[in-house]
C-alpha cells in the first residue's frame, strides 16, 4: 500500500509535468520523421523505416529515463519533501522502490504511446506488422528499467550532474560490454584480461536488450531469448535497487 | 499509555563535511524526557541543535551515539510512527497535489483506510481554515496556507505525539493564533506536543515546560511557571477614589496617574501589594487591578544565552 501510494504519487507528478509531454511530442515527431527519412534513401525503405522508428523510441526512452531518474531521489532531499515521508512509518527501501515503480510506469506509458505511434505508422506505410517489432519495443522498455535503476542508484548519493555523468557513462559502457569480453579473450596481459572480465561482469550488458536490427530485418525472434533477457533485466534491477536501498538507509538528510 | 512520550539518553550527533571529513558536533550527550500529555517547548538560538535533535527523533538523521524511545518504543521500531505527527521547519510539499490529494497521500503512508482518511480530512481542513482550498493545487498556496496544510498533514493520523518545528514561522498574527489554538486543543485532548519555536511569547503561553538548548547542549529544563512565575519583578496596583495626601502616605516611593485618572502604585512583591490593597480599601479607595509584572520567558532566555556565551568565551 505504501509503495503503491509513493509510486502513484510519482506517476502523478510526471503526468502533471509539462516537460515530459514536450519530450514525448518530439519523440513522436521523430518517429513520424523516420518515414520521410526512409523516403530519401535508395532501396530498403521498409528496413530503414523500422530501424529509425525503433531507434527513436530507444533514444527518447533513454533520455527520459536518465533525465527523470537522476533527479528522482535527489530532488526529494533537496526540496526536503522527503522529511514528511521518511518520518512516517515508511521504510527507506519502500520509498526508493515506490519512486522507481512510479517512474517505471511513466516510462511504460511513454514507450506505449511511442510504440503505438510507430506501429500505426508502419500499418499506414507498409500495411503489415511483425511481432518481432513488439518484442524489440518490449526489450527497449526492459533496458530502460535497468538504466532507470542505475540512475536511481547514483541519485541516492550524488548530485544530478554527477549522477547524469555516471549513468551516461555506465549506459555507454553497457552497450559495449561484449567488446570487453572479446578484449578479455584476446588480451595477452593478464592484468588487462582481469580488468576486461571485471568490466564485463560488473556492468549490465545492455546489448542483451537490443534486438532492434533483427526486428527491423524481419528475422525470427526467439521468445525464449526475450523471456531470458527480461529475467536478466529484472535481476539487474533487483541488484541495483538493493544496492541503492543499502546506501539510502544510512544517508542523513541535512 | 507510557509515562514518557519521548525518552532521550546520551544523544549525540557529529556531522562530517569537506574533503578532509572534518567533524562538527551538532548535539552532545543530550538527556531529555517529554512526559505524556505535556507540551514541551524546545528553544535555543539558531544552530543550537534543535532541528538536529528533531531530525534524529523523526528518523531523518542517524544518531552518532545515544538512544531514543518514542512512546516507549525504540527509534528503530517504525510502526510507532503511526502514532506520531511531524511538521518540519519551512516545509516543502508536492505542489502539484490538491490539498485533499495531499492529505490522502500522507494518510495512506500511515496505513489509514480510505474512509478514515476522508473523515479525518473533513475534520482537519475546517480546523486549519482550508476548507475552501480543498481542490486547489498547493502550488497556488501562500506560505501561510502551506504551513496550515502542513499542520493538517501532521495531524492526519490523530497522533498521540506531535513534533512541530517552528510551526508559526512566516505566519501572520491570525495564522499564529490559529496554530496556538490548535496546540492548546491538542493539549486539552492529552496529546503530547514537542514544540521548537523562536516565538517565545507563544512558548510561554502554550508550554508546560521548556528545554533550553545552546551550542549543542541542553542547558536547562524547567516548567514555564517555575521559570517565569518565581521572578515577579514588581506588582502594579491601580486604585481610584483616594485624595493626594492619602496617596502620598501610601506610596512614599512615588506613583503615576493614568489619563483616565487612575492612580498607579508599583510595589516590589506580592505581599507588599496585598498590604497596599488592604490600606487602600481601609482609606475608602477602590481597587481597580493588581497586576504582577513577571520576567518574560524571552528576557529570561536572552539572559541565559548571554550567560552561556560569556562562559564559553572565558573558556581557555
Amino acid at each position: 500500500m505504501i509503495i503503491y501510494a509513493i509510486a502513484l504519487n510519482t506517476f502523478r507528478e510526471a503526468v502533471r509535468d509539462k516537460i515530459l509531454y514536450t519530450l514525448l511530442f518530439f519523440a513522436l515527431l521523430m518517429i513520424a520523421g523516420s518515414g520521410v527519412a526512409a523516403d530519401l534513401t535508395i532501396g530498403e525503405y521498409d528496413k530503414i523505416l523500422r530501424d529509425l522508428g525503433l531507434a527513436a523510441i530507444n533514444l527518447f526512452g533513454v533520455a527520459i529515463a536518465i533525465f527523470v531518474g537522476i533527479g528522482l531521489v535527489y530532488k526529494e532531499i533537496e526540496r526536503k519533501t522527503i522529511y514528511t515521508i521518511a518520518s512516517k512509518p515508511v521504510a527507506r527501501w519502500q520509498f526508493l522502490v515506490g519512486k522507481y515503480l512510479g517512474l517505471v510506469v511513466t516510462l511504460g506509458a511513454e514507450v506505449c504511446v511511442m510504440g503505438v505511434g510507430f506501429l500505426l505508422l508502419l500499418i499506414v506505410a507498409q500495411g503489415q506488422l511483425s511481432l518481432g517489432l513488439v518484442a524489440a519495443i518490449w526489450l527497449t522498455w526492459i533496458e530502460l528499467l535497468v538504466i532507470t535503476a542505475i540512475a536511481i542508484l547514483f541519485s541516492c548519493f550524488s548530485t544530478p550532474t554527477l549522477s547524469a555523468l555516471f549513468t551516461v557513462a555506465i549506459t555507454l559502457i553497457g552497450r559495449m560490454t561484449s567488446g570487453f569480453k572479446d578484449i578479455a579473450a584476446s588480451a595477452d596481459a593478464p592484468g588487462l584480461e582481469t580488468l576486461a572480465n571485471i568490466a564485463y561482469r560488473v556492468v549490465p550488458d545492455l546489448q542483451t536488450y537490443n534486438i532492434r536490427s533483427e526486428a527491423a530485418y524481419g528475422k525470427v525472434i526467439e521468445w525464449e531469448f526475450v523471456a531470458y533477457a527480461t529475467g536478466e533485466g529484472l535481476l539487474w534491477v533487483a541488484v541495483l535497487l538493493s544496492l541503492g536501498s543499502i546506501i539510502f538507509q544510512y544517508r542523513d538528510f541535512k | 499509555m507510557t509515562e514518557l512520550a519521548i525518552e532521550i539518553r546520551g544523544l549525540r550527533k557529529v556531522y562530517r563535511s569537506g574533503f578532509l571529513r572534518r567533524a562538527y558536533v551538532a548535539l552532545n550527550d543530550l538527556d531529555l524526557d517529554v512526559r505524556s500529555g505535556e507540551v514541551l517547548g524546545y528553544i535555543g538560538p539558531n544552530g543550537a541543535g534543535k532541528t538536529t535533535t528533531i531530525k534524529m527523533l523523526m528518523g531523518l538523521n542517524l544518531p552518532t551515539a545515544g538512544t531514543v524511545k518514542l512512546l516507549g518504543r525504540p527509534l528503530s521500531d517504525r510502526t510507532v510512527r503511526r502514532r506520531i505527527g511531524f511538521l518540519p521547519e519551512r516545509p516543502y510539499f508536492y505542489d502539484y497535489l490538491t490539498a485533499q490529494e495531499f492529505l490522502h497521500f500522507y494518510g495512506t503512508l500511515h496505513g489509514m483506510a480510505k474512509a478514515d482518511r476522508q473523515r479525518r480530512i473533513d475534520e482537519l481542513l475546517p480546523l486549519v481554515h482550508m476548507e475552501r482550498a480543498r481542490h486547489v493545487q498547493l502550488r497556488k498556496f501562500s506560505k501561510g496556507m502551506l504551513q496550515r496544510v502542513g499542520v493538517a498533514q501532521a495531524l492526519i493520523n490523530d497522533p498521540d505525539l506531535v513534533v512541530l518545528d517552528e510551526p508559526s514561522s512566516g505566519l501572520d498574527p491570525m495564522g499564529r493564533m490559529l496554530i496556538r489554538d490548535i496546540i492548546l486543543g491538542l493539549k486539552e485532548r492529552g496529546t503530547t506536543v514537542m514544540l521548537a519555536s523562536h516565538i517565545l511569547s507563544d512558548v510561554e503561553e502554550i508550554c508546560d515546560r521548556v528545554a533550553i538548548v545552546a551550542g549543542g547542549e541542553l542547558r536547562q529544563v524547567a516548567s514555564v511557571s517555575d521559570l517565569v512565575g518565581h521572578k515577579v519583578q514588581s506588582v502594579e496596583v491601580r486604585v481610584t477614589g483616594l485624595d493626594d495626601d492619602t496617596v502620598a502616605k501610601l506610596a512614599p516611593q512615588g506613583h503615576r496617574v493614568t489619563p483616565q485618572g487612575r492612580t498607579v502604585i508599583e510595589v516590589e512583591t506580592i505581599d507588599l501589594a496585598n498590604m497596599l490593597a488592604r490600606d487602600v480599601l481601609a482609606a475608602g479607595g477602590r481597587l481597580i487591578s493588581v497586576v504582577p509584572r513577571r520576567e518574560s520567558l524571552e528576557q529570561l532566555f536572552v539572559d541565559e544565552i548571554e550567560a552561556i556565551e560569556r562562559v564559553d568565551r572565558e573558556k581557555p
